[in-house]
């Protein structure tokens, strides 16, 4: 079945190619989709989800798709989630109708490919085949005078990344003997590689992902790449695609390689506090409503690589995997929601510019309360997904068998503190962003803005609500991890 | 069948062919080039059916003729002839949607008469390199190999009122030239050292050498020759400037069948050598490595600057040559968990014609159409024509090596092999290739999709031939990117 949630997008997507009504049919495989994935979350277990085709024999490798553990069946969850959210909220510029939907399914089908492919080939493969119309996408239908430029920074940037991510894992695949990710993880386990192997592996692994989730300094291609992207693109890129560098680590690297992984562990705790401290302060002074929340989607990459540094600091750490995924999952949801109600503002009033705004709750009023609740969501706001995961995070760098009183405190509790004062500057921006978007006097753009129809309100409110459930009772995701 | 018999209908097509030309319809030569498609294709069908020796019926006085000696019929060699059938046909069809270039740089401007002998002349190329995929011998190997260059010196000075074609006919015909006088000294040298001809007892008089230089030395020249047929680096320069010059359908061949003949020719000289039991086996590796790293970084850096469609894809094929001969370098058999450097370089070559004679299809027609070949022509194709744009982007990311498309495949196999052979410095050039190859393959992309037509362009309409050529390239190149099984079992 989960082979049916891969081909559903990819068929509607050759079915507008070949004529269909673009946007019902783009809306229609998003709803299969997203009742599907919510099937499988419910029932995970079940063997019938599961799809294994032998492509080649020597080396072995299998299209095999199947939900390895709770971590997979909640990517696959905001997968579909997103993309009814992206496919619900994007506009299609006239006459592009085609090219906008069936990308925007392209890159759906890729992203659910990599996050329940079984097997190392097809987890990259999937990763690549959604990057290709998200490439395009940004340079077609992009906003702004140079997304052509931005477009091909990111497809040069990415596509290097790629290479060096395709190195480690071929590396990784030869060290262990096997294309199977499970298989994988038990030889390893079984007959840990040589260390000094494991340590270059672990470098190219978190260059190569770390390129992808746009880890500091890897990370100049995102905010330029999000304001230039179609909004549907920007949701499912920053909201999901993103997703897969951390995932990957999570899943092949920590498990595969746990002592190359902690041999890099200072240097990744350096890094990550460049996202959150560096990038952050970046944000801060972001004169558009785009590029900052492209940054800041940037900086909240550090909290979860803050999570991922914990489980490298010590592989027994049993809080930092789930707070991990929470923290990936709402921040999923909460770039996507956001990215989509950037798109109805500069939609409504011609601009994102955040000195031309202003006043705007007046005459949006919903606008502004669904807009400040996913601002607030980002800066952390207790009741909502991101302060769960956020919170969780932090305590798992100090959760038991990671931090021994008795030692002080390693590179990870340090870090750790430091990057608790990017909620400040979070709340700085996010805040800021609001204020002069929302209040103070209203201009000649803001004032005649016609307040969102129940139809534009649909995709928000869906992610509204879903971060809420997720703040209040965390149990609803984390019970299937 | 006996396996012979195939190069014998082969050479009886293009007589036949030739013959159609002399006496059929004088200024409508469609039904040559049918004639030949539709030949091609039936003998195609027979090389499955075709046995050599070791399989013929009792008491077949054919199984122990004399000719065994230089002939040899197995898997690989069946690999090859049906490659170089197919890649033949293909090209065949490519020319019958060129006829109007044809006529047009020809003797007689505006009729067809006196191009006849392009359908011809191809079908005599194929008969000599399906004898290179059989060869034994290196005297056979040699003419086989005449054949098919002496017929390429016509094929692309074919156009003889195009200076570009005539250029590049020049240019072909002194460096094949040249080619041949290394591989001759090579097979002086090599019959020297060890007293044969034959490829096995080369090998096997070698496991027994004392001073093997005289026995390097003419591996080297010969490699130096094979390098022309491959286009590899020593012996690269030539390819931008003929490739450019002379008619696409012609460039092509030269792309796809030419190669994949001295590849086959390559690895039959090469396996004996590279046994674990020849004392050459280092020295050889050495040497193809070096060929193999020259060769990435020429062809993959030189394509980055490339504007002109056609020169890029006469770098990129310098490119994949490297690739190839890296997998040769990285030499390794088949065994449980690899499919060996033989088998890695069929598979290759197998996607490699599936996606180039798809590109060349469309640049035929993109020629023809907008009198271009820059890859300026394409600005904006993406708007003009979607799914002529989309169908070259497949094709440009499958040349690039994406995943999901046959070109990857490829790549991954030849990257495995040198990993497994510890050759570090070998993947750090081919990765550097690679990335090179992301940029300029996709700079393709990019005028498609990005950038805006020209005030003038039109749509490019394929006609129906080169139209279902296309899609059924591009459809092999996703299916074999998923399912690359058939080709494997093919070549065991």
């Amino acid at each position: 079945m989960l082979l049916a949630l891969v081909l559903i997008p990819i068929l509607a997507a050759l079915a507008i190619l070949g004529g269909a009504k673009p946007r019902q049919a783009a809306l229609a495989a998003a709803l299969v989709n997203a009742a599907l994935g919510v099937a499988a979350a419910l029932q995970p277990k079940a063997g019938f989800w599961n799809f294994s085709l032998n492509v080649l024999e020597k080396p072995e490798i299998t299209l095999s798709l199947g939900l390895l553990d709770g971590m997979s069946v909640v990517m696959l969850l905001l997968s579909v989630i997103v993309t009814l959210a992206a496919i619900l909220s994007g506009k299609a510029p006239e006459g592009r109708e085609k090219l906008y939907y069936s990308s925007s399914l392209l890159i759906s089908a890729g992203a659910i490919g990599a996050f329940v492919a079984t097997d190392l080939f097809f987890f990259y493969a999937f990763h690549e085949l959604a990057l290709i119309p998200t490439f395009l996408m940004i340079g077609m239908l992009g906003r702004g005078t140079d997304r052509r430029a931005t477009a091909w920074k990111i497809t040069i940037y990415l596509g290097f990344g790629s290479l060096v991510l395709l190195a480690g894992l071929v590396w990784l695949a030869s060290a262990t003997g096997s294309y199977s990710i499970p298989e994988m993880i038990e030889n390893a386990k079984a007959s840990p590689i040589d260390p000094a192997a494991q340590k270059s592996i672990a470098a190219f692994l978190i260059v190569g992902f770390g390129i992808l989730v746009s880890l500091f300094p890897f990370h100049s291609w995102a905010a330029p790449a999000y304001a230039s992207a179609p909004a549907p693109t920007a949701m499912l890129h920053a909201g999901v695609l993103k997703k897969f560098g951390l995932y990957g680590l999570l899943r092949l690297a920590l498990p595969i390689v746990p002592d190359g992984m902690q041999a890099w562990l200072t240097p990744l705790c350096v890094l990550l506090l460049g996202n959150i401290l560096w990038v952050g302060l970046v944000t801060i002074w972001q004169k558009r409503l785009d590029t900052l929340l492209g940054n800041s989607s940037v900086m909240h990459m550090g909290y979860i690589f803050l999570a991922i540094a914990a489980l490298a600091a010590s592989p027994s750490n049993s809080l930092a995997q789930p707070a991990a995924v929470l923290l990936m999952f709402a921040h999923g949801i909460s770039i996507a929601m956001a990215f989509g109600l950037a798109d109805r503002i500069e939609r409504s009033t011609g601009t994102l510019d955040l000195d031309q705004l202003g006043g705007l709750a007046k005459a949006a009023p919903k606008l502004a309360f669904l807009f400040g609740l996913v601002t607030m969501a980002s800066i952390g706001l207790p009741g909502l997904a991101n302060f769960a995961g956020e919170v969780m995070v932090f305590i798992s760098s100090f959760a038991p068998g990671s931090y021994d009183a008795a030692k002080g405190l390693g590179p990870v509790q340090i870090t750790c503190i430091l990057a608790i004062w990017g909620v400040v500057i979070s709340a700085v921006y996010g805040l800021r962003a609001f204020r002069k978007i929302f209040q103070g006097p209203s201009n000649a753009r803001t004032e005649a803005v016609a307040d969102l129809t129940l139809c534009d309100r649909a995709p928000a409110i869906l992610l509204a609500i879903i971060l809420l459930a997720v703040g209040i009772f965390p149990k609803l995701l984390l019970s299937l991890l | 069948m006996p396996a012979y018999y195939l190069e014998a209908l082969t050479v009886a097509l293009g007589i036949l062919l030739l013959m159609l030309e002399a006496f059929g319809p004088a200024h409508d030569k469609r039904l040559v080039g049918f004639t030949a498609a539709f030949g091609l294709a039936i003998i195609f069908i027979f090389n499955f059916f075709a046995v050599g020796p070791d399989q013929a019926a009792e008491g077949k006085a054919w199984a122990t003729w004399p000719l065994w000696d230089f002939y040899q019929f197995d898997a690989t060699a069946r690999f090859y002839k049906g490659f170089a059938l197919l890649c033949t046909a293909l090209v065949v069809l490519m020319s019958l949607d060129y006829r109007s270039i044809l006529a047009k740089y020809t003797d007689h401007p505006g009729t067809e008469s006196a191009t006849g002998e392009y359908y011809a002349l191809p079908v005599f190329a194929c008969a000599g390199m399906m004898w290179m995929a059989s060869a034994t011998d290196l005297l056979g190997a040699f003419v086989a190999l005449e054949l098919v260059t002496i017929t390429f010196y016509v094929l692309v000075a074919f156009l003889r009122r195009n200076l570009g074609s005539l250029e590049a006919g020049v240019k072909y015909l002194i460096l094949g030239a040249l080619s041949t006088g290394f591989l001759v000294y090579g097979i002086a040298w090599i019959y020297g050292a060890t007293g044969t001809m034959n490829l096995a007892g080369i090998g096997e008089k070698a496991a027994t050498m004392g001073d093997t230089t005289y026995l390097l030395f003419g591996t080297a020249l010969i490699l130096v020759a094979m390098a022309f047929k491959i286009g590899a680096v020593p012996m690269q320069v030539w390819i931008p400037d003929v490739y450019q010059g002379a008619p696409t359908p012609t460039t092509a061949f030269l792309s796809v069948g030419s190669k994949a003949a001295g590849f086959v020719l390559l690895l039959r000289f090469l396996d004996p050598l590279l046994q674990d039991a020849s004392p050459v086996r280092e020295q050889v590796l050495m040497m193809l490595g070096l060929i193999a790293a020259a060769t990435l970084l020429v062809g993959n850096l030189a394509a980055v600057g490339q504007t002109n469609f056609k020169r890029l894809l006469a770098y990129s094929s310098i490119a994949h040559a490297g690739f190839l001969v890296l997998a040769i370098a990285a030499w390794a058999p088949a065994s449980s968990t690899d499919p060996g450097s033989i088998a890695t370089v069929g598979f290759y070559l197998a996607t490699y014609l599936v996606m180039t004679l798809a590109a060349f299809f469309i640049l035929a027609q993109v020629r023809i159409q907008s009198e271009s070949e820059e890859i300026d022509a394409f600005n904006g194709l993406g708007k003009r024509s979607p799914l002529l744009a989309l169908a070259l982007t497949v094709l440009m990311a499958a040349m690039a090596g994406v995943p999901l498309t046959a070109g990857f495949i490829g790549k991954f196999f030849v990257f495995s092999l040198a990993v497994h052979a510890g050759l570090w410095w070998g993947v750090g050039i081919a990765f550097i290739g690679a990335a090179a190859g992301f940029y300029y393959y996709f700079k393709l992309i990019r005028a498609m999709w990005w950038m805006d037509s020209a005030a003038n362009a039109r749509p490019v309409n394929l006609p129906t031939i080169t139209r279902a050529a296309v899609a059924t390239l591009v459809l092999l190149t996703l299916v074999l990117g998923i399912y690359p099984k058939p080709i494997l079992w093919m070549l065991s």
